[in-house]
């Protein structure tokens, strides 16, 4: 029967040819070879995501009216409306946390070098994808929270000079947070994004089959001072199912948040209604956040805030072109290595702060 | 993904039954676990939905001349009155006293709280025995025969 | 009657004279009126020029002058003091010039109400405000002493202040709601001054630990009573012990209704009891509590009843009944909190608590039939609606060990297969 059905897909779409990458395709074994998994991990959050998200608009409505009752809807009264949602933000929380260890992992083991600069170009876009699905998601149970949040989140946009206050407006779709900024980033958030991310993974992922795994550098001196230490590990079955696995985990952790800490929905957004004390992003915001508040509002001779921008800016921009900025050969590898770590402890440090700081 | 995971499922017979049945009863399991779930999430439930910033207070014939009743309001009580002449006005209906739950007395014709004796006019103003304060106003609005009420808006 | 005639010439020739005075004063401001064109200038006063300078109570200074009501009506120092306001000289304060200076405190409420018992005059300023003062006055305990010849009790300057005379409702004038009771305390919490008296002075302390202190300070409740609630202001007096409920009642209407038709209505009358005061006291009325119920120490019924008699057993009743109730809604209450906490949807439960809330609120009322079978109604209703918030509580608790159960049935499959899947890659690889 199986056989059958194989035979019929292969004379009509080729089977044989897309299975076929997947038999060539290997994973190299190594110490670090764990860190392969979190690419998946967050794929698999991804599509978590995706199928939760659908079955939440079966009943969210996105007006500024309805918004809040209809998450409160789902969440008592829908028959595991309350899974469905505590899973969906649960999942977007790990995946944010997922793709940045990813991140970091492919950072340090050094996987962005040639040739495999535009992987990592594709998956810093990815991340910043994600970030706009974290700020466009928040917004959507129309909470007291998420109302200032984005308020104050798209107020520091107004910052920049002559393009803040019309992208501010684009952003809101009006001078106020408003009805019109939760329509907005409704449409962002469940069709402009989804559209572009799934478009991009598709590119991620391809551009890895086309170059394989990278090896880290120091394995790979390893493996050629010494040929007969090579090990590899076939994709499909071996390291398919050890992904499995970890998607497995996955999803028990999920299922247990869910039930454990049901994600709160907290009281409806009242615009007119003062800013409740203690304001603050989602926490991988926080330490964004934080810097912008530490900086003094006057830095020399341009205004604080908008010096802090600038400067979050041109880092993403850096970051994201990390791979020709390194130099040939390498060069500066262990000054990456060395700005990583100073990444890692600024943000786990601001993050911490934002935290604990009144 | 569960395809894939039985596909190879074919060496050697001997353990292998116990480990495909092993298998095959966790997949299934688990599956069935992730789609009840889902299945029973996307079967409208029966109850109407909850709307706190206007609710249904009632309908249309439902209230006499004269006469009050308590509507939920979100999380709080909210009183509905018609009154002699036809008009409905819409109050919190916790009084500002001891937050007991007032009632409309159309001997009366005021808003009465059976704790203390605490009276209020129908536009809320607390006008005789404990209450401190008056009770909030909502906006009402009859809309083919139902009625709504809903907060004031920006004041 | 001859000494009433007698006192009474003089004061009708003071209300004379200041009506004429008024009179006078209106047709000086309505001719002022009439000629615009001359800046009105300002009213010169000589008394304030030299008072201002002076200390102690002779001082009043512009500021005071203009704060107080009368000058800002344009009633100015002669009206009550005579003298020449415009003289600059002490010719100012000259016999000739009808100065009479410092008015005798015994002759000071007959000289407020030259006017303010002078309908048709005080109708040109306020026609709104009483006129009774004085009659008030007379039958107060502060006007006996004072016509028997004691003038050290107050008069009408000593709690409106002789020269910054405020309305009322002035936040900054001493007989406000929040200043009065230290305005009656002034007096009436001096232990040297009331000893001649033979009174108590704990009024002040005892009210400043009451409910009504609190309501009035802390709930900002302007209708919170003070002392001349109960007392009376211009009045004032004791009210009296047959009188009491009827001074309570005008608030708490139940309680005094309740009381009326219970069995301690006829035996305090008989014995003197004065009504509420008996059990809640007269100025430290504190916050009542279901304690002083029953036969516990902190029992008012045991001051009466003893252990075995047929009150007592209505009171420990009363008292287990609303014991019962309070606890009931305890329970449902930290069953329901627990919900929440766990993420469960308990509003509507909670919305029926306040129900539940209002019944025992209503039971602690209705305490005053003095009797179980008064409060029985409120406590099962109240006891049936915490016991449907209670069952509510335990669905939701039912609810969230379902859901636990669920996840543990999941996981356990999902380890099922995770173990699957590691024998599965173990088999794989050994070939």
């Amino acid at each position: 029967m199986i056989s059958r059905v194989r035979a019929w897909l292969e004379e009509r779409i080729g089977l044989s040819q897309i299975t076929g990458f997947l038999s060539h395709k290997t994973v190299p074994v190594h110490r670090y070879s764990y860190w392969y998994f979190l690419g998946g991990i967050t794929l698999f959050l991804f599509m978590v995501q995706v199928g939760t998200g659908m079955l939440l608009l079966l009943y969210y409505r996105p007006t500024s009216n309805e918004a809040f009752e209809s998450v409160q809807y789902i969440v008592t009264q829908v028959r595991f409306g309350w899974l469905v949602r505590s899973i969906h933000s649960w999942s977007a929380n790990l995946m944010v946390a997922t793709a940045m260890a990813h991140m970091f992992s492919v950072l340090f083991l050094g996987a962005y070098r040639k040739p495999r600069e535009l992987t990592w170009v594709s998956g810093m876009v990815l991340l910043f994808l994600i970030l706009g699905f974290g700020f466009s998601g928040y917004l959507l149970p129309w909470n007291t929270l998420a109302y200032f949040a984005t308020k104050v989140g798209t107020d520091m946009v107004k910052q920049l000079p002559v393009i803040g206050h019309p992208i501010m407006v684009f952003l809101r779709g009006g001078e106020e947070v408003s009805g019109a900024t939760l329509t907005r980033f409704f449409g962002f958030h469940v069709a402009l994004l989804p559209g572009i991310t799934t478009l991009l993974i598709g590119v991620h992922l391809a551009f890895i089959q086309r170059q394989g795994m990278s090896v880290p550098r120091r394995i790979d001196a390893e493996w050629t001072a010494d040929p007969s230490k090579r090990r590899e590990m076939r994709f499909f079955p071996n390291f398919f199912l050890r992904e499995a696995i970890a998607w497995y985990i996955g999803l028990a952790v999920l299922g247990a948040l869910a039930a454990f800490f049901p994600w709160e929905l907290g009281s409806k957004a009242d615009p007119f209604a003062p800013a409740p004390a203690g304001i603050k992003p989602e926490w991988y915001f926080l330490s964004v956040f934080q810097t912008l508040k530490l900086i003094p509002p006057r830095l020399w001779k341009i205004d604080g805030e908008l010096a802090g921008i600038f400067i979050f800016g041109a880092l993403a921009a850096i970051w994201t072109l990390l791979p020709f900025l390194e130099g040939e050969a390498g060069k500066r590898r262990r000054l990456v290595t060395v700005v990583g770590i100073l990444a890692i402890v600024f943000i786990a440090g601001m993050t911490l702060y934002a935290y604990y700081a009144k | 993904m569960n395809v894939a995971a039985r596909e190879p499922a074919e060496p050697r017979p001997g353990r292998r039954t116990f480990l495909q049945m092993l298998l095959g009863a966790g997949l299934l399991g688990s599956l069935a676990s992730f789609f009840y779930p889902v299945l029973r999430y996307m079967i409208p439930p029966a109850s109407a939905e909850l709307n706190s910033d206007e609710v249904v207070a009632g309908k249309i014939g439902e209230l006499k001349l004269n006469s009050g009743k308590i509507f939920r309001f979100g999380s709080r009580p909210g009183i509905i009155v018609r009154n002699a002449v036809g008009e409905y006005k819409a109050l919190s209906a916790t009084c500002t006293h001891l937050d007991c739950i007032v009632q409309y007395r159309g001997d009366l014709r005021r808003i009465w709280c059976a704790c203390h004796n605490g009276m209020y006019d129908l536009s809320g103003r607390n006008i005789s025995g404990p209450p401190p304060r008056p009770l909030e106003a909502y906006d009402v609005n009859v809309r083919g025969d139902e009625i709504f009420v809903s907060r004031h808006k920006g004041s | 009657m001859r000494t009433t005639r007698n006192n009474l010439s003089p004061r009708v020739a003071g209300a004379l004279r200041a009506a004429a005075f008024a009179v006078l004063l209106c047709a000086a401001s309505a001719w002022a009126q009439e000629k615009p064109a001359a800046p009105p200038p300002a009213k010169k006063n000589s008394c304030v020029e030299c008072h201002s300078v002076l200390d102690g109570p002779l001082q009043v200074t512009p500021e005071m002058a203009a704060q107080d009501i009368h000058a800002s009506k344009g009633i100015d120092c002669a009206a009550c003091h005579g003298g020449d306001p415009t003289a600059d000289d002490d010719s100012a304060m000259s016999k000739a010039k009808g100065f009479k200076g410092k008015p005798k405190r015994s002759d000071i409420p007959q000289l407020c109400a030259s006017c303010h018992s002078n309908g048709e005059y005080m109708r040109k300023y306020n026609p709104s405000l009483r006129t009774d003062q004085l009659a008030q006055y007379r039958t107060s305990v502060h006007g006996k002493k004072l016509k028997a010849g004691d003038d050290k009790v107050a008069v009408c300057s000593d709690c409106h202040t002789p020269h910054t005379i405020l309305p009322a409702n002035d936040p900054r004038s001493k007989v406000n709601a929040l200043n009065v009771v230290s305005t009656c305390g002034s007096c009436h919490a001096d232990a040297a001054r009331m000893k001649p008296y033979g009174i108590p002075t704990d009024q002040v302390a005892g009210y400043n630990v009451s409910v009504h202190h609190e309501a009035l300070t802390v709930r900002g409740d302007m209708s919170a009573p003070t002392c001349v609630t109960c007392h009376g202001n211009h009045g004032a007096a004791p009210p009296g012990l047959s009188s009491v409920e009827n001074v309570c009642a005008n608030c708490h209407v139940f309680q005094g209704q309740l009381f009326d038709g219970s069995p301690h209505k006829q035996p305090f009358a008989a014995a003197g009891l004065p009504g509420c005061v008996t059990c809640h006291s007269n100025h430290k009325i504190v916050r009542p509590s279901d304690a002083m119920l029953g036969s516990g120490p902190q029992s008012v019924c045991s001051n009466c009843h003893t252990g075995d008699d047929a009150g007592m057993k209505q009171a420990i009743a009363m008292k287990s009944g609303l014991e019962r109730l309070h606890q009931k809604i305890d329970q449902a209450d930290e069953l329901l909190e627990r919900a929440e906490r766990s993420g469960m949807e308990v509003s509507q439960a909670k919305l029926v608590q306040a129900q539940a809330r209002a019944a025992l609120t209503k039971a602690r009322v209705s305490v005053h039939s003095f009797g179980a079978a008064g409060m029985k109604a409120d406590i099962e209703s109240g006891l049936k609606l915490a016991e449907d918030d209670l069952h509510a509580g335990e669905q939701a608790m039912a609810e969230r060990d379902y859901r636990r159960k669920g996840l543990g049935i999941a996981v356990v499959l999902i380890l099922l297969t995770i173990a699957g899947l590691f024998l599965f890659i173990r088999q794989l690889e050994r070939r």
